[in-house]
């Protein structure tokens, strides 16, 4: 084992395993974090703290309310009720971009990539404190084209380091699936955010490649950054994660690191389950379908 | 029983223009005469030939039979009011002027507000002017309208209980439509701007059926309905399904629909002509007392045949297979596929419904009207603000946002503030867009809308 | 048949100011709609709002013309920021109907009786364009074959093809910047724009404000060039007709918009010209029962919405664009 995956452990050492645990040195701290859609409360979040400088995962069945809580804690969705903080900034009504120049970037689980704009302009488009982004110097070009040269500059490294550099000059709607969540990291990465938000970013990804990107991503955290990261797979989980944190319809049901996550009952209960071994799309399929009847059901009588 | 002291009046010029001179006499028979003023004909003698031949009618605002009103100087001009004078006549004691005409062509008939009898003036847009194009084809029959408001007012209670019932009346007329467009954006995610057409489509057939194949208005209407329906269809198979199935944007159909508006206006124009006409039958009807309200049977039936069909629409909407099919593809068309719907076939089903309704909606406004190549045109503002204040592709939301669009059109030019009219009358249209938006800033989703999902 | 005369008609409408009219008010519509994905279907409620500015300031309120210069601009952009504070935080449709609403409001407000003193009612107002005229170097109209321009309307197309240039070198200098790069990206997926902290609304309002300037400054160059303000010229089947200019150019393209104005005024006019000719006269080139003279005129529009349709189907990225770069396709 590396010494800094040890050194990010360390700090997470005497932390009880339990939902809602205080952490030594937390880069996210939230309470009573309630989202309800109609009667579902989608997210019901008593406390929530997330650690410094190390890896976070954040998994739970489908629906459990995560992409919400993301939404939530971003500024991209409003909560009924509760406030969080983001490195002692406190965060609640603050809109989605401001939260993302506070350092606090995340990704999307529908990728959001910009069709008619080039690969290397998706990028460019990440840096922030822009010159030429003000209205009233962009039309003068050597306002900015000094800046915009850096920007393209560490652009290109980051899409060589994602293995994105052969798609520089093509058009981001032609990239595929994989590469469109590549380039989304990449994009959220010339923010050059403190927190990475990210949500799935191995669905659809090759074998070969997820390896690669494991890779990235505890690099990430060994350049000093926090991850926090949604998954299904479990693998993935256990591999690169340093505390786990399980929720189920709304809730944290469970904290701890991935070993004592993964033999916790409670987890197996709500999540690993009957499903332990099943495909997971199929899972996914079945709930909607449930769903999507219930709800036209409910609809009918209303 | 006289609830009100005081009513609304409206004169109606009603021109008849008959080329041939043997229909002179059959439609313009008119009422009694009244007492006379001076200076007025006794008759007027119906030109021979081609002739334009006006009869000026007051109908009181739709209360009890209508009046002749003599002494009226009209003139008819060639081409424009500038144009070279062919006549002045001051209409007799039938209220009726004929002046003879040289041929087909555009005329303008103008009337003289200066000698209208006292109490009454013009109101609107002050307009005294009204251009009529004749053709020789068939003898072509006009009937246009000037409103005037006498100058006694009516009291703001009875005034409030008209605009009311007119405003529900139009609101109702309004929800055919917006429930057509709502179906149809709801299941296809088109915004379709050829809507308005749709609504002209129904009136023009009804004409067609009725002055053209000389049948009643009831059968024609429903025929019109009938070749709404099948409209829609065609229209959904040769053209929006297969644009769907290239993969058009949203965006991009949404053009092809100003597009194809465009298009079918020019054609109604075009075929129809710009003048705008009267059916056969329950032009201008009298009104009685339900109560503190008064209808005209034409009125009563509006009211009838509208609500019945919005409660069986909606009824087999929620409770049939399709009806519950549509709102599944609605909901979510890719997951009805995946679950062996016909996604298609629901497709086409509300086409057939929503083009019908909004057809439907035509042959009402054109049996409360008149009908213009442009009458759908002018509503569709208005439906659209229906449809967007209830909660885009929301059935009850299309419905509620009708009667609100409907009743505000109608009820805020009667609203006084400090002797101030915050909508004048000219502009009803305002009142209503103007709550519209101001809705939307309180309430983005609409009435009965649903918030969007995000990430 | 006369050729001639149709291709006079043709040319001349193409470079003359009605087309100017329309490059400006496409300029601003491609700043909103091609470039920033704004649906703005109330552009000619920004140009009603200027020209009508300018005209109650110097005809109503007895400003100076330049003074009026100013609040009719300044108009524009306030309806920009009216329209846009509601609006731009809500779903695409809503700006869509807001602003379709928002300018038949204005125009029926314009044009009302009740109104008359300020507006001028349904004529408008007239006598606000001396200090335009005076203006005016040129002492004889142009007349080369082709294209033939009475004195008024050689000056009109000189400031306004200037107008044009400008607002041309202008759009393109914004558009190759990273500001013109965040109007793209918001165009493409808001979400993404402001997941990595940019300000979506501020850049929304501030193309909104742009696109509202052209608009204005379009409408106050129509009723200079024409002499009067007139309601009824500023409903929205302009602003539809404006947007067929623009996708007949190429929305998101510089030139678009000028172009697109320039063959759809060469299209309304020789189309109208030579149908017109076609139906008129003792024994005419299409006999009457088929089309008479007073509907010759609607088969240009019979046409346009035609083209316009198939245009979308076909060719969504203009008649001179590139497909990869459209604006608005499949989603
Ligand atoms: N805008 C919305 N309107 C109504 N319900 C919503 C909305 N957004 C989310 N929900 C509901 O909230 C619940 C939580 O959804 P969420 O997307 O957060 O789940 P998730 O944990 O991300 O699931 P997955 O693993 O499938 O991505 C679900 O039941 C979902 O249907
Ligand atoms: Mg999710």
């Amino acid at each position: 084992m590396p010494v800094e995956l040890s050194a990010a452990r360390k700090a997470l050492e005497g932390v009880p395993a339990e939902p809602g645990a205080p952490k030594p040195d937390p880069i996210v701290k939230g309470s009573n974090i309630l989202r309800t859609f109609g009667g579902l409360k989608a997210v019901d979040v008593e406390h929530i703290e997330i650690q410094r400088g190390v890896i976070t995962a954040l998994i739970g069945p489908n629906g459990a309310g995560k992409t919400t809580l993301f939404n939530l804690l971003t500024g991209f969705d409003e909560p009924d009720e509760g406030d969080w903080s983001f490195n002692d900034h406190t965060l609640g009504k603050v809109p989605a971009y401001k939260v993302a120049r506070l350092g606090m970037v995340r990704t999307f689980q529908l990728t959001k990539v910009l069709s008619k704009l080039k690969v290397i302009e998706n990028m460019r488009l990440g840096a922030t404190g822009q010159r030429g982004e003000k209205f009233w110097s962009a039309p003068f070009k050597s306002l900015w084209s000094s800046q915009e040269d850096e920007i393209t500059a560490r652009a290109d490294a980051l899409l060589e380091r994602f293995k994105l550099d052969a798609k520089r000059e093509d058009f981001a709607g032609s990239l595929s699936g994989g590469q469109r969540k590549l380039l989304e990291m990449a994009r959220a990465l010339m923010v050059d955010p403190e927190l990475i938000m990210l949500d799935e970013p191995m669905a659809g990804v090759n074998p070969a490649l997820k390896q690669s990107l494991l890779g990235h991503v505890k690099s990430l955290r060994d350049e000093g950054r926090t991850v926090l990261f949604v998954e299904h797979d479990m693998d993935m989980v256990r591999d690169i994660s340093d505390w786990v944190i399980v929720m189920a319809q709304g809730q944290i049901v469970a904290e701890g690191t991935p070993q004592s996550v993964m033999a916790d009952q409670r987890v197996i209960d709500a999540y690993l389950g009957a499903h332990h071994d099943t495909d997971i799309t199929e899972v996914d399929l079945a709930e909607l379908e449930i769903e999507a009847e219930a709800e036209l059901d409910q609809e009918g009588t209303s | 029983m006289h609830l009100r002291p005081a009513t609304l009046l409206t004169a109606i010029l009603a021109g008849l223009i008959l080329l041939a001179p043997v229909t002179a006499n059959a439609a313009t028979t008119p009422t009694p005469s009244p007492t006379a003023s001076t200076g007025t004909p006794e008759k007027n003698p119906v030109v021979k030939g081609p002739n334009i031949t006006v009869t000026l009618k007051d109908v009181k605002g739709g209360k009890g039979e209508p009046v002749p009103v003599p002494g009226v100087k009209l003139t008819v001009h060639k081409d424009s009011k500038t144009g070279e004078e062919l006549g002045t006549q001051t209409t007799d004691q039938a209220g009726r002027v004929s002046i003879g005409i040289p041929g087909n062509g555009t005329y303008v008939v103008e009337l003289d507000p200066k000698t209208l009898p006292e109490g009454v003036k013009l109101s609107g847009n002050g307009e005294t002017t009204k251009t009529v194009q004749v053709k020789i084809a068939a003898a072509t029959f006009v009937q246009f309208q000037i409103g005037a408001v006498v100058v006694k007012e009516a009291s703001f209670g009875s005034k409030l209980i008209d605009a009311s019932t007119s405003g529900l009346k139009y609101g109702l007329i309004i929800a055919l439509a917006a429930l057509g467009l709502s179906l149809i954006f709801g299941t296809t995610g088109l915004t379709n701007f050829a809507h308005g057409e749709l609504i002209t489509f129904g009136g023009i057939m009804t004409y067609m059926f009725n002055r053209g194949l000389g049948l009643p208005v009831i059968a024609a209407g429903a025929l019109a309905v009938l070749a709404s329906a099948l409209f829609g269809f065609a229209q959904d198979r040769g053209m929006w399904r297969p644009l769907r199935n290239r993969g058009t944007g949203l965006i991009a159909m949404m053009i092809v629909s100003i597009g194809f508006a465009l298009l079918l206006r020019s054609v109604f124009q075009y075929t129809f002509g710009g003048s705008t006409k009267t059916l056969s039958q329950y032009v201008a009807q009298g009104r009685s007392d339900y109560g503190p309200i008064a209808l005209s049977d034409k009125e009563v039936a509006i009211f009838a045949i509208s609500i019945v069909t919005l409660v069986v629409t909606c009824i087999a909407l929620m409770r049939t297979r399709l009806g519950k099919a549509m709102r599944a593809v609605s909901d979510n068309p890719a997951l009805s596929a995946s679950s062996g719907m016909r996604v298609d076939g629901v497709i086409s089903s509300v086409w057939i419904l929503g083009t019908a309704l909004t057809g439907l909606s035509g042959v009402l406004l054109a049996i409360n009207q008149q009908v213009n190549f442009q009458m759908g045109f002018k509503v569709l503002l208005l439906v659209f603000a229906a449809v967007t204040l209830g909660g885009l592709g929301t059935i009850w939301g299309a419905l509620l946002g009708s009667l609100v669009i409907g009743l505000m059109v109608e009820v805020a030019p009667v609203i006084t503030l400090w002797g101030w009219h915050p909508v004048p009358a000219s502009i009803k249209d305002v009142g209503a867009l103007v709550v519209m938006i101001l809705i939307l800033l309180v309430r983005p989703q609409g009435l009965l809308g649903r918030a969007q999902r995000i990430g | 048949m006369d050729f001639g005369t149709v291709i006079d008609a043709a040319f001349s409408a193409a470079l003359g100011p009605q087309a100017i009219v329309f490059a400006l008010a496409a300029i601003g519509l491609n700043v909103h709609f091609g470039y920033t994905g704004l649906l703005n279907f109330g552009q000619a409620g920004f140009m009603a709002i200027a020209a009508f500015g300018l005209a109650v300031s110097v005809v109503t309120w007895d400003l100076s013309f330049w003074l009026g210069l100013v609040i009719a601009l300044g108009a524009s952009v306030l309806l920009a920021l009216v329209l846009g504070v509601p609006t731009l935080r809500l779903r695409a449709d809503y700006l869509a109907i807001v602003t379709i609403a928002t300018s038949e409001i204005l125009r029926l407000i314009f044009g009302a009786v009740e109104f008359k003193d300020t507006f001028g009612g349904s004529n408008g107002l007239t006598g606000f364009a001396s200090t335009y005229r005076d203006l005016n170097p040129y002492n004889s109209g142009l007349d080369i074959g082709v294209v033939s321009f009475s004195v008024n309307d050689l000056w009109s197309i000189t400031v306004g093809w200037t107008l044009v240039g400008l607002g041309c070198l202008l759009v393109w200098a914004l558009m190759r910047s990273p500001w013109g790069r965040v109007l793209k990206s918001i165009r493409e997926d808001e979400d993404a724009v402001r997941s990595l902290g940019k300000n979506v609304f501020a850049y929304k309002m501030q193309a909104l404000v742009l696109g509202g300037i052209f608009g204005g400054i379009a409408g106050i160059f129509h009723i200079l060039k024409q002499g009067s303000a007139v309601p009824t010229d500023f409903n929205t089947t302009f602003t539809f007709y404006a947007y067929a200019a623009l996708l007949i150019g190429g929305a998101a393209r510089v030139l678009g918009p000028v172009v697109g104005s320039i063959v759809f005024w060469f299209l309304i006019a020789g189309l109208g010209s030579f149908f017109g000719q076609a139906t008129s006269g003792t024994d005419p080139l299409i006999p009457d029962f088929i089309m008479t003279n007073t509907q010759s005129s609607l088969i240009r529009f019979i046409l346009l919405g035609l083209g316009l349709m198939l245009l979308m189907i076909f060719r969504p990225q203009g008649i001179f664009g590139d497909r990869r770069e459209i604006a608005i396709d499949a989603r």
